[in-house]
């Protein structure tokens, strides 16, 4: 009877299928709303928070990390956390509603943002924000004509990294990493996500020229093609695509991958007794992430909202979670506060001609965000549509 | 003996033979062996439909939904694009084909092992050694999943232990590992069946009739054993064949870039659900297809 029951389905499955025809939604405008005029006042009692991995420590994890703990104390809002594993996982537990505030990359923020789900923030109520780098403020991941959603928290690009005894002369350029000759084949590792396209794109708009692109997420039908024509050439030099750090950085470390695409806390990682693991950032700039703080719309924890905002952007805490997750910190007076002092010169905190050529992640959309008008885009579904064929391929 | 007194507890089904007339629920479902049987039905139907059909109409009614592009909003209506996109795309049938082809491999190579191993087991072990060979069949199911599944990935890592014999990450350490995992499920069965034929209690073993008549240990082997290794294999394929079809977590770890239709499933769901449902029609029509044509050996009745 069950396995009827299955067949019946999938017949009637198929049977769908032959009719009907779909169409997907579009951009459209950003929706109507207010910023909180203030003033932050006392804590409602609680916050829920959503983040990624090691940005809301409560001491559960390791002891000595622990910067919720103080917040409750200080605020009266006793925090609850939920922590995901990528943007995308984010997006869709964020559209459930029981979160306050989310730590979104650029490829999740305008997302949330146009899927009417978080609100404009008052900067001027996160009095840490002056001291934010000038260079991650009202950028097009974290605002939206010129009002801001939400508060930069951290930096990272994501370097080419390679097998020191493998590469006896540290590597300039991505090349290995994508031409057919590479004497790397085999032994490569890029990261497994769609928004790696744009890692193709970066390659592409150094050594063709041709193809005018100016910004990795803003990709016509043609460039797209050129990008994915890119990834598949690549692919049969793969040895692993990767989403664990900890196995990158073992495999890197071992020589069984020689280069790969990823961060420099996975090199830290693998350089822990022996430095096996070398880091750079090729001539042709790479992808990098900065990460928003957004606080959902209509939340009734408003205050606490804003409270939390200024408590991880301050000097002390921002350093703590910078260096507890190995990325750049947002606020320009943490590096004075981290305990490696030499931590804000490796992640390269405050030099900004290093960020120049790092193009954080970004949700392409139709309309292009380089500014274009004549062409359309590539939107993000169809990059993970294009990621999801490249893969089965 | 008045109706107040008697236990809440009365309503559960009760023997044929409850007196009729003692308890009127009792005698009730006495005079009426249909509404008995429905009484003993209706729970397990119920879980299977709340549990199990529910969710698989669910399933197959969000493949027909779309979802807005940038949001990754669900929008209610009806399209069939996704479905037909799975259906026509060669990157996703590729796929399919790939990983009914693992599946295959992995239920041949496991019947390859567990004959002769079960033939053991059956038919040569002594007694007391027997519970002990199933019992050791039977522990790498003790531990978990992801554990082994780590154990073969630093196993056949190209620089690994095996050094120059590991076939590296790729489809052929995926189906050993597969392989591996799904084996105690193939000689279980099979040892069951010819453990039936060959001890039945009371009647002696067929085997040492065979052998009494005359027949040679092969012509034995052959009419005895070899009628029940069929239904037996298939009952084992069952197992071996859907779990290697769904699995997606031993084809990552230890398959290179390959990617099986359970991957596709996970790379999608988060952002276009409607897509992941698509996709996951593909396994499910060739489960169905498969369970058919095995209910015709008659190895339904083995399970």
């Amino acid at each position: 009877m069950r396995c009827r029951a299955i067949a019946v389905l999938g017949v009637l499955g198929l049977a769908l299928a032959a009719c009907g025809s779909g169409s997907s939604g579009s951009t459209g405008a950003p929706p109507q709303a207010s910023a909180y005029a203030g003033p932050v006042g006392a804590g409602e009692g609680k916050l829920s928070v959503l983040a990624w991995p090691g940005y809301a420590e409560d001491g559960s994890t390791d002891k000595t990390a622990d910067w919720v703990t103080p917040f409750e104390r200080a605020t009266g809002c006793q925090v609850s956390v939920k922590t995901f594993a990528t943007s995308a996982e984010a997006v869709q537990l964020f559209a459930g509603g029981e979160y306050d505030v989310v730590s979104a990359s650029g490829d999740a923020s305008l997302r949330l943002v146009y899927g009417d789900r978080v609100q404009p923030v008052n900067t001027a109520l996160v009095p840490n924000y002056a001291d934010i780098f000038p260079d991650l403020k009202d950028k097009p991941w974290n605002s939206v004509n010129r009002v801001a959603y939400g508060i930069p928290h951290g930096r990272g690009a994501n370097l080419l990294l390679y097998n020191l005894a493998a590469n006896p002369t540290p590597p300039t350029s991505w090349a290995n990493m994508w031409e057919a000759s590479s004497p790397a084949k085999g032994k490569i590792s890029p990261y497994d996500d769609a928004i790696y396209i744009a890692d193709a794109a970066i390659y592409l708009m150094a050594h063709q020229p041709g193809l005018k692109i100016t910004n990795p997420y803003a990709l016509d039908q043609a460039q797209f093609d050129a990008a994915i024509k890119l990834l598949r050439q690549q692919k049969p030099l793969v040895s692993e695509y990767w989403a664990d750090v900890v196995k990158q950085s073992q495999g890197l470390a071992s020589g069984a991958l020689t280069q790969g695409q990823g961060w420099q806390v996975t090199a830290n990682l693998a350089n822990t007794d022996a430095t096996k693991v070398g880091t750079t950032k090729p001539s042709e700039g790479a992808t990098g992430w900065s990460d928003t703080w957004m606080i959902k719309k209509n939340t009734p924890n408003i205050n606490c909202s804003y409270l939390w905002l200024n408590h991880v952007v301050s000097p002390q805490v921002n350093a703590q979670i910078a260096e507890f997750f190995g990325e750049a910190p947002s606020n320009a007076k943490s590096c004075a506060l981290t305990k490696d002092k030499n931590f804000c010169t490796q992640f390269h905190a405050s030099e900004t001609d290093f960020w120049r050529n790092v193009y954080y992640w970004t949700t392409p959309t139709e309309t292009c965000l380089d500014g274009r008008t004549d062409t359309r885009c590539v939107a993000y579904d169809d990059w993970v549509k294009a990621w999801s064929q490249l893969r089965s391929s | 003996m008045a109706a107040d007194t008697r236990p809440a507890t009365i309503t559960a089904p009760v023997p044929a033979a409850a007196p009729a007339g003692k308890h009127p629920v009792a005698a009730l479902l006495h005079r009426r062996p249909g509404l008995r049987l429905a009484g003993l039905l209706s729970p397990a139907l119920a879980w299977l439909g709340l549990f199990y059909l529910v969710p698989m109409v669910f399933l197959l009614a969000t493949a027909f939904f779309d979802t807005d592009s940038f949001t990754g909003r669900i929008t209610y209506t009806f399209s069939a694009s996704n479905v037909v996109d799975v259906l026509t795309d060669p990157a996703y049938l590729l796929t399919a084909a790939r990983t009914v082809g693992v599946a295959v491999a992995v239920t041949l190579l496991c019947v390859v092992l567990a004959v002769p191993l079960a033939a053991f087991m059956a038919l040569v072990a002594k007694g007391r050694s027997r519970p002990v060979l199933v019992a050791l069949v039977l522990t790498p199911l003790w531990a978990s999943y992801l554990v082994k599944v780590y154990a073969w990935r630093i196993l056949l890592a190209p620089e690994g232990p095996l050094g120059g014999l590991s076939p590296g990450y790729g489809w052929v350490a995926a189906v050993i590992t597969l392989t591996y995992l799904w084996l105690p499920y193939m000689v279980l069965p099979i040892y069951a069946g010819i453990d039936s034929q060959t001890r039945s209690e009371g009647r002696g073993s067929f085997l040492e009739a065979a052998a009494d008549l005359g027949a040679r240990p092969w012509t034995a082997f052959r009419t005895v054993v070899a009628p029940v290794l069929a239904p037996a294999i298939a009952a084992g394929s069952v197992f071996t064949f859907s779990l290697s079809l769904g699995d997606y977590i031993t084809v990552q770890l230890v398959g290179g870039t390959n990617q099986m239709l359970g991957n596709v499933v996970y790379a999608n769901f988060s952002t276009d659900l409607p897509f992941a449902a698509a996709v996951a029609l593909l396994p499910l029509i060739v489960m169905a297809a498969y369970l058919l044509t095995i209910r015709r050996t008659g190895a339904m009745a083995r399970l």
